[in-house]
């Protein structure tokens, strides 16, 4: 019986252990959002302002935005702040959130080897640039994992009238940092978020080649869940969330956010 | 975090400056392995030995099973996990998702066949050898299986230290069913692909510097332990 009893033992100390990681208090929200906003340290710099004022923590998991929408619609977050303005819209259409406010917002930029083979630098707009990629053939490394990114990316694609294929065009399918690692790896173009690319840590020989057409827009929204169709969700401490991004103090505190004197994120809200 | 270009004085001045913040990182890793570990033991030991003594119908198709189950991608065993503990999964009423104990789960689905298989091949090398002597004891099989798990337990603990590298060295599982929370379900093996994935490649390296010597000091001592209880029987 001896060894039973260590069974015991041992299953009576897991329980204990797994008690002890499973206590958490539930002063807490589960946030859904991209990789561009938590790789950039914004929610290191905002959440504390927000668990000031309200007493709620905010935990942050970061996915694509395409991943979060599919954490949302199967009720695992307590509230959604993505960056894909006709998606989000959507997901409003489609009864899972109720309400969609814009929050802020950044800009795409093309990044790509510091010669700038396709020469796309002097391009007049991003079309020109993308169109500019592709006739010359120039290995582009595209996320390739329907994010937010990845679906402005396309859309930009669509616009210039190319359909990207052929061995120049790489979806990686991969979250914005591994692609920049990937495309400096290899010398290619890639189009990513100021956030991302100004905190991004290992850019070998990538340089930003073009910015500043207002096709590059990046607009983040938060999300309001649906109380109706995930009833358990914290909704309370969540709304207190969406509403302050939107409040003075909210919007305030993204202005505030910079990383090495650069400002990140502008806020928006009406 | 300041870092320097060379991993290794990464390493050495994160184990130095060990913040709170690296701490509680290594100690939920540490956490979630371990216990993810002791919990397949529990199960698997006797699994593997029971599979090992008994002879039914099928029984060839469950060691094949297991074997493969061995190779388990993370991930897969991770996205198992998820759309269990999932909201609008069959076990969502529990709230386990994006919690350490959603990671113990996962980390059991990928060790419990690495333990059982191995433990099965063991107990029954053994069985063989003392199958005359266990017989004329007129032990029934069930009474025979805590004796072949002791008299094999030298084997086994390596059997279960190779669990524990399984456990602690996998990340898809981890990340899909914690979600890398910040100070909640953040470790180490996902630390090191955020840092990554921020182009902190040093960074990353010196987590994973630091990953390595825990897990050979957990073996170390593990070895130790059994060299000296080896010792002792003479």
């Amino acid at each position: 019986m001896n060894k039973a009893s260590a069974f015991i033992f041992a299953g009576t100390l897991g329980l204990t252990i797994s008690g002890t990681l499973m206590a958490a208090d539930d002063d807490y929200i589960t946030l859904a959002s991209t990789t561009s906003t938590e790789n950039s340290g914004l929610f290191d710099a905002i959440i504390p302002a927000f668990t000031e004022a309200t007493g709620i923590d905010v935990r942050v998991v970061a996915v694509g935005t395409g991943q979060a929408f599919e954490i949302g619609r199967r009720g695992d977050a307590d509230s959604l702040l993505v960056h894909d303005t006709a998606g989000e819209k959507q997901f409003v259409a489609d009864g899972y959130a109720t309400e969609r406010l814009d929050v802020m917002y950044n800009d795409f930029v093309i990044v790509g080897p510091s010669d700038d083979p396709a020469g796309i630098s002097d391009s007049e707009t991003v079309v020109d640039a993308m169109q500019r990629i592709a006739k010359s053939e120039s290995p582009f490394a595209s996320r390739g994992d329907d994010s937010g990114t990845n679906r402005a990316e396309l859309r930009l694609w669509e616009d210039a009238g190319i359909t990207p294929q052929g061995e120049w065009y790489r979806e990686l399918g991969s979250g914005m940092g591994p692609t920049l690692n990937t495309a400096a790896g290899m010398d290619a173009y890639a189009m990513t978020d100021r956030a991302t690319w100004v905190a991004f840590n290992n850019p070998q020989d990538l340089a930003l080649l073009y910015e500043g057409d207002e096709a590059l827009f990046n607009q983040y929204g938060s999300l309001l869940l649906s109380e109706e169709r995930h009833p358990h969700l914290k909704h309370d401490l969540a709304a207190q969330w969406h509403e302050w991004l939107v409040s003075e103090q909210g919007q305030q505190a993204i202005a505030d956010f910079e990383v090495d004197g650069q400002q990140l994120f502008f806020p928006n809200a009406e | 975090m300041q870092t320097s270009d060379n991993p290794f004085s990464t390493a050495l001045s994160l184990i130095v400056n060990m913040d709170s913040a690296l701490l509680s990182i290594v100690q939920l890793s540490l956490q979630v392995s371990l216990m993810a570990v002791i919990i397949a033991s529990v199960l698997a030991l006797p699994l593997g030995a029971a599979l090992a003594l008994w002879r039914f119908p099928g029984r060839n198709v469950v060691i094949v099973a297991l074997n493969a189950l061995m190779g388990l991608p993370p991930v897969v065993a991770g996205l198992c996990v998820y759309l269990l503990l999932s909201r609008a999964g069959p076990l969502g009423e529990w709230g386990l998702l994006f919690t350490p104990t959603a990671m113990v789960i996962a980390q059991v689905i990928l060790v419990l066949p690495i333990i059982a298989a191995l433990t099965r091949q063991q107990v029954e090398a053994l069985h063989g050898e003392y199958a005359e002597q266990l017989n004329s004891l007129g032990l029934s099989r069930l009474s025979m299986i805590p004796t072949l798990l002791w008299d094999a337990r030298f084997g086994l603990l390596t059997v279960i230290l190779a669990g524990f590298g399984r456990a602690s060295a996998e990340v898809g599982a981890v990340m899909i069913v914690g979600g890398n929370i910040d100070g909640v379900t953040r470790v180490m093996t996902t630390s090191i692909v955020l840092e990554t994935s921020k182009g902190n490649l040093p960074m990353a390296l010196g987590l994973g510097i630091i990953l390595l010597a825990l897990v050979t000091m957990i073996n170390a001592i593990a070895h130790i332990i059994g060299e000296t209880a080896k010792r002792r029987l003479g």
